[in-house]
């Protein structure tokens, strides 16, 4: 079954009491962050917690990404040596502007995994698009690896890049997020929303995430745990997608004990991405798939 | 011996005497009445026309003639703002007066000032509810020969009513009054809202003295102490710090821990079986308790389920449930923030009730015993769900038992909201360092690592665990917290009893012992 990945909580790294905490807010995914959230001269303490958190710290049901420095950086391929053999789900690479960055950022991670004998089909990569270059590729990008399964985009940095004024309601980076999502359904891969950055405007967070789940995407990325919630409400489904997917998903469980593959639904055919959808669905509403 | 719930009490304390064990919440109640007889309120007479006014506070003490061996009483209302308490305790000092016994609803930290009488046998006893700040600290440490007491709300109104706490006056802040001391919190410059604690002890104390710094015209409309019960009345420049008495709303956290936990407690309510059309509720008014309402607010707007009412401890928030019909009635015992005043004079269905009516068992039906669900806070809980609300992880005395074990016994869902370690210390553990409220009454620990529910409520945990929340066990917990913030460095106690802790049916379900100093 697909993995929720409605919420993505950033979590600095060199933050022991939140990293120790990230788990326990209920967030689809954790993103411990080495690149932004970190100053300069504490990189190297952050990148030592991060890998001992991972070791030792129980995140739960929690997708486990971490944001490493870009490869132009003296950090990054630090960062991908300490953290790439201890296989977090996913490593988030900040920045991503061309396949052939992309390229050399796999290769280093595979270098890692043959060394300590690790799979290179485990732990996935986020690219991260912060930068007018970054869209403009990134289609490219987005069909470049099957490692790739999630396109985000960093809403600050673009905008600084394409020197436009953050505003509310996201006007200058409309097109990039829809460029982005596009790219990422086209390759049928998640689309993560750059965050909001005003934590006490509830009601601004609802409606750019209402947005941002009307353009496609698949969640959005948070800076505080009390954003976790608002965001799951939007992304509940509705009554009615909840008794559609419940009827598909029952439907598919008769036929196939009957031993009928496609099966249609007052007329319409049911094919494997309907019922991935329907599955979702039911995931997202907490209804038990095996319980039908 | 070891107790009904395995807590080392002695069966005979030095300065106290014979202790009544605790044998069960409810054991007690069972027999329809309490053992202990109930006295008489004092038999006094006033002339026609006689004046009650006195000149200052050292007037109306001294025309109470104070002796030594006096038991005199105070209620918490004015929270940190008080100086009413710590003023008449100095003048009952400078009087000479000895081997007193304080009976404050509770004591907080702006009462520190009076530990010096604590040290010098102005003061030899205390009955609390709570004991906070410097005082907790020095109880602890062994500044008294004689154990206080600590009890519940309604345990202090069913001890009044028994006589165990004999007052001999009554010293009773007021934020308004009249002449002849018909009083009132719910308005005036130092408003504070209900007078719930401060009721008995005008019916009991032998003598009363309201202290107001609003003298208003005859009558005080609305009042809670009433003219026939009152002695004296004093007019002070203020009755405490008006910034600290009057405050104005109590906001909802902003903790994503706590808002956390409140969700999930929420959920917990929601799907136990007793959030439905007519059900009765109380929460707390610190981090996530009062949380617990932000969410439980939107489920019954969301679900049109309308409540009976709100008790408690009430705060704006309650108010605002109140007015947005979502319940039928507040009954407000004590009032947590300022803001509630100008609805417990203009809302009839804001009604103020007295600490007897609000949870003395000894009683044909107090309110604790409608409640449906309550939501209540914890220093420390162990394996078997009891909780610690009055002793810190040192082991001093830094809590209150206010109303935690009233409620508990009386709710239908008690449901204990804490996170599962502070900093680097745990609060769920094997054992904690004092028990206030006995596990039997807790049906549910809600924490941000998981929901555990009392072994003894299968059927709650069969509702939550079909709603599909995620119920673990509570030994499982307190592994992982201990995993987490490793095992806590003993604390060291001497055989010295320092407290006892009082159930609120007059048995000792537990006492707080000396704790060691280096070297001793």
């Amino acid at each position: 079954m697909k993995k929720k990945r409605r919420t993505m909580l950033y979590i600095p790294g060199n933050n022991p009491a939140m990293l120790q905490q990230g788990g326990v807010y209920g967030a689809d995914s954790l993103l411990l962050d080495l690149e932004d959230a970190v100053a300069l001269n504490q990189k190297d303490s952050a990148r030592i917690l991060v890998r001992n958190m991972l070791q030792s710290i129980n995140f739960y049901d929690a997708e486990v990404c971490v944001r490493v420095n870009h490869l132009d950086t003296p950090f990054g391929l630090e960062d991908l040596e300490e953290i790439v053999p201890l296989q977090p789900d996913a490593i988030r690479f900040p920045k991503t502007e061309t396949v052939e960055e992309l390229a050399e950022l796999i290769k280093i991670i595979e270098a890692i995994e043959n060394k300590h004998n690790l799979p290179h089909d485990k732990m996935t990569i986020h690219a991260m698009i912060e930068t007018a270059l970054g869209v403009q590729n990134v289609f490219e990008i987005a069909k470049f690896s099957k490692r790739v399964d999630a396109i985000t985009i960093g809403g600050q940095d673009l905008t600084a890049d394409m020197n436009i004024k953050s505003t509310k309601d996201g006007s200058g980076i409309d097109l990039a997020r829809k460029m982005i999502v596009m790219a990422a359904k086209a390759n049928k891969i998640d689309a993560i929303d750059t965050v909001f950055v005003d934590v006490n405007d509830e009601e601004g967070l609802r409606n750019e995430t209402e947005y941002a789940k009307q353009i496609g995407f698949t969640g959005k990325a948070v800076i505080n745990p009390r954003q976790i919630d608002i965001i799951h409400d939007v992304y509940m489904p509705t009554d009615e997608e909840i008794r559609k997917a419940y009827r598909i998903m029952k439907e598919f469980k008769k036929n196939k004990k009957a031993g009928i593959g496609v099966f249609a639904i007052d007329g319409k055919m049911i094919d494997a991405p309907v019922m991935a959808r329907a599955a979702h669905v039911l995931e997202l509403a907490r209804i038990d798939f095996d319980s039908i | 011996m070891k107790n009904i719930i395995g807590r080392e009490v002695p069966e005979y304390i030095e300065g106290i005497g014979k202790i009544d064990m605790f044998v069960g919440a409810w054991e007690k109640l069972k027999k329809g009445w309490m053992d202990e007889v109930t006295i008489s309120p004092p038999n006094k007479a006033k002339m026609p026309h006689q004046s009650k006014n006195c000149l200052n506070l050292e007037e109306a003490i001294k025309k109470t003639s104070p002796k030594n061996g006096m038991t005199v009483s105070f209620h918490h209302h004015l929270r940190n703002g008080d100086n009413i308490l710590v003023n008449s305790i100095e003048i009952l000092a400078n009087m000479g007066i000895k081997n007193m016994t304080l009976a404050a609803s509770s004591l907080n930290e702006v009462h520190n000032p009076i530990l010096k009488y604590l040290k010098d046998g102005t003061i030899t006893k205390i009955w609390s509810s709570g004991i906070r700040g410097e005082i907790g600290k020095a109880i602890s440490e062994g500044v008294l020969d004689i154990p206080v007491t600590i009890h519940s709300h309604g345990g202090r109104a069913r001890a009044i009513h028994t006589g165990k706490i004999n007052l001999d006056l009554a010293i009773i802040a007021a934020s308004a009054a009249d002449e002849e001391g018909n009083a009132t919190g719910s308005f005036g410059k130092s408003a504070f809202g209900s007078m719930g604690y401060a009721g008995i002890d005008s019916r009991y104390s032998k003598q009363v003295i309201v202290v107001t710094d609003n003298v208003v015209e005859y009558p005080c409309v609305p009042n809670s102490i009433r003219q026939s019960f009152v002695d004296y009345v004093v007019e002070v420049d203020s009755i405490g710090d008006a910034s600290k008495i009057a405050t104005g709303s109590t906001r909802i956290t902003k903790s994503p821990m706590d808002l956390r936990i409140a969700r999930l407690a929420a959920e917990v309510i929601e799907h136990s079986g007793f959030f439905k059309q007519g059900f009765s509720f109380q929460v707390g008014a610190g981090g996530a308790s009062l949380a617990v309402a932000k969410y439980i607010r939107e489920k019954m707007k969301k679900t049109e389920i309308k409540g009976s009412f709100i008790l408690g401890g009430v705060t704006s928030y309650g108010v605002d449930m109140l007015n947005e019909g979502l319940f039928n009635a507040i009954f407000d015992v004590q009032s947590f923030d300022a803001a509630v005043c100008s609805s417990l004079i203009e809302n009839r269905k804001h009604i103020e009730i007295p600490a007897a009516l609000y949870a003395n068992p000894y009683n044909c039906g107090c309110m604790t015993n409608k409640l449906d669900v309550v939501v209540l806070g914890a220093l420390e809980i162990d394996l078997d769900f009891n909780v610690n609300v009055i002793t810190g992880s040192d082991g001093t005395i830094r809590g209150a038992s206010g109303g935690h074990s009233d409620t508990a016994s009386g709710a239908n869902l008690t449901v204990v909201v804490c996170p599962s370690f502070r900093g680097r210390l745990p609060i769920v553990k094997k054992s904690i360092h004092t028990v206030v409220t006995p596990g039997e009454t807790i049906d549910v620990l809600v924490t941000e690592r998981g929901i555990c529910v009392n072994p003894m409520k299968p059927e709650l945990e069969e509702n939550l665990i079909n709603a599909g929340l995620n119920i673990r066990k509570i030994e499982d917990l307190q592994q992982e917290v201990e995993a987490i913030v490793g095992k806590e460095k003993e604390v060291q106690y001497t055989d010295k009893i320092v407290g006892l802790i009082e159930y609120r049916d007059g048995t000792i379900i537990d006492v707080i012992r000396q704790v060691k100093r280096d070297g001793q």
